[in-house]
């Protein structure tokens, strides 16, 4: 069973003094995320992210088509007892302490009352907020707040999480923190549905990925897919300062760098290459096939959008 | 009562508590009592009629300004700051929140006036030096202005959950200022004819009938409250503050929170 299924969710705003001009926030997406996986959004600022998970939470409307988060019809409220949402740049009761926001959210989501104290301490420290007791959160930073936008969001020990940007306002050790627990959470079976644009986080993180733009869907798949060796080109690097001429003859882009060399060759001329260097007793230290990163997928699927609507126009 | 309701509820008049907002008790006080003292001083066997009507009045006038000003930020608030989202994305119908919001404030508000009842007393038996029967009147014109209360919450949600909290201000205590003089509007509307007479007629039953639930001066000259009136006035208020919740939530199930 997935854990999501998108059928043709979209959603138009009516904008305007009057309201009547329709402005399309997103068109029908239709998509499914497998349970267990750690599955990424992946788009630019204003792309419609946020208007899907909105659109998931029952924070907004869709215009039209329909959705089953956990096999069950998504707008069922009990539904959502299964899931955990983080919003962007979350801001909570600052008049409460942490404790007292876990404890407020427990209660809302059915945590029984015994559970909660020992379930919201353990929280904490797994978010690395052990150490606030009594402080309330009109003093905690950005990045604390976000900590506890995570432990709210799975408390109540959802078999589903929704993070909305989650890396956004963590410094770089906050970062790495989330993106284990990302994987810890993998690991305890749960289905992760996460938006970005960071793109270095979603190829670490991500099992599958899908690129939308515009309000509309430009690719999905496993990131190894995505990014598979396309260009069927290899990267053969050794330990050397000088570029021996048989490497050259083989038509290589040679790059120095202190001791070692980087070569790109075509994949046709690995084995000649392997050959070349153990004539010139160099020492051979990587040859791996050359992969399309998913930056530049990410920036081909959009150019490509882009070139489209200039064409349709 | 569904335990959300409760748990929001609590939620709600802990952030009225967090945000000082019973610090008005403060300022009751010390306004109740410096005219305590002043009465006491420049007035002859009328001291009852001036700390009661004083008292009560501004038991009434405290609350207004508290449900009105807490009242219009209950919803709009929580969707500019975007704690809505979180609560939401929880097992919790849009109808839950709205009603733990109101009990919330209509919970802060009886404290508040349970407070506030205390000090009229204390005021009372500082002036007069003994408690007399007709006082125990002073506790249904306590209840009937927490009945005000309601409708004024009830309303102040209905319009937080469709516009700005600066119009739902104006909006809210406009009503309040209309409905106090209800009684006046459904005097026009008898003297009217024609169309002027139903649009009057209806304006006068569906402002709040606020006037029927002001029994201040009646209580200050020791008048009796028939107990019909005091029925009358409960079914009133909590049918009223029911339709007004029920329209808060009508709006609010299909508001889309951008």
């Amino acid at each position: 069973m997935p854990a999501i299924e998108i059928l043709g969710l979209e959603k138009t705003y009516m904008v305007g003094f009057w309201r009547k001009r329709p402005k399309r926030a997103l068109h029908p997406l239709h998509l499914t995320v497998e349970e267990g996986e750690i599955f990424g959004f992946l788009g630019p600022n204003g792309a419609g992210k946020t208007t899907t998970l909105k659109l998931m939470m029952g924070l907004v409307f869709p215009t039209g088509g329909t959705a089953r988060i956990l096999g069950q019809e998504w707008t069922d409220p009990e539904v959502k007892a299964q899931i955990g949402f983080l919003p962007e740049q979350p801001y909570f009761y600052d008049y409460l302490t942490a404790h007292e926001l876990l404890d407020y959210y427990g209660q809302l989501s059915g945590v029984p009352g015994k559970e909660r104290k020992p379930k919201i301490e353990q929280m904490l420290r797994r978010v690395g907020l052990h150490d606030v007791k009594g402080v309330q959160l009109r003093k905690f930073s950005k990045g604390m707040l976000q900590r506890v936008g995570i432990a709210q969001a799975i408390l109540h020990d959802p078999k589903l999480v929704f993070f909305d940007e989650p890396m956004s306002g963590l410094d770089p050790l906050g970062r790495r923190e989330v993106r284990d627990l990302m994987e810890q959470l993998k690991h305890e079976g749960k289905t992760v549905f996460f938006s970005t644009h960071i793109l270095s986080d979603a190829e670490a993180l991500c099992d599958r990925v899908a690129i939308i733009h515009k309000g509309e869907l430009r690719g999905v798949g496993a990131v190894e897919e995505l990014t598979s060796a396309v260009q069927g080109k290899v990267e053969v690097i050794w330990q050397g300062t000088q570029i021996p001429a048989s490497m050259k003859a083989l038509g290589a882009e040679c790059h120095t760098t202190g001791d070692t060399i980087r070569a790109v060759i075509p994949e046709s001329q690995q084995d000649a290459a392997i050959d070349a260097l153990r004539r010139e007793r160099m020492r051979l230290i990587a040859i791996t096939p050359l992969r399309t990163s998913l930056e530049a997928y990410f920036v081909e699927k959009l150019q490509h959008s882009q070139t489209t609507a200039g064409v349709s126009k | 009562m569904s335990a959300r309701i409760i748990h929001i509820a609590s939620n709600t008049f802990r952030e009225a508590v967090r945000d000082r907002v019973l610090y008005n008790l403060i300022a009751f006080a010390l306004l109740l009592s410096g005219a305590a003292i002043f009465v006491g001083q420049i007035s002859i066997d009328i001291e009852r009629l001036v700390v009661v009507n004083l008292g009560l009045s501004a038991v009434s006038l405290f609350g207004v300004v508290i449900a009105i000003f807490i009242g219009i930020g209950l919803v709009s608030k929580e969707i500019e700051k975007r704690t809505l989202y979180t609560v939401l994305s929880r097992p919790v119908r849009r109808w839950e929140f709205i009603v733990g919001k109101f009990f919330g404030l209509a919970g802060t508000l009886v404290v508040n006036t349970f407070f506030m009842g205390i000090g009229v007393f204390g005021a009372l038996l500082y002036v007069a030096h003994k408690f007399s029967s007709g006082d125990a009147q002073i506790l249904t014109a306590l209840y009937f202005i927490i009945l005000q209360f309601l409708i004024i919450c009830s309303l102040a949600l209905l319009f937080s959950s469709f516009s700005s909290p600066l119009l739902s201000a104006i909006f809210a205590f406009a009503l309040f200022v209309i409905g106090s003089f209800s009684d006046d509007l459904r005097g026009f509307a008898y003297l009217t004819h024609g169309i002027a007479h139903w649009i009057a007629t209806g304006a006068a039953y569906l402002v709040p009938n606020f006037s029927a639930l002001n029994v201040i001066s009646a209580v200050a000259h020791e008048q009796g409250i028939g107990g019909q009136l005091i029925l009358q006035n409960t079914v009133y208020a909590l049918f009223y503050s029911a339709m007004a919740l029920s329209g808060a939530v009508l709006i609010f199930e299909r508001r889309n929170l951008k």
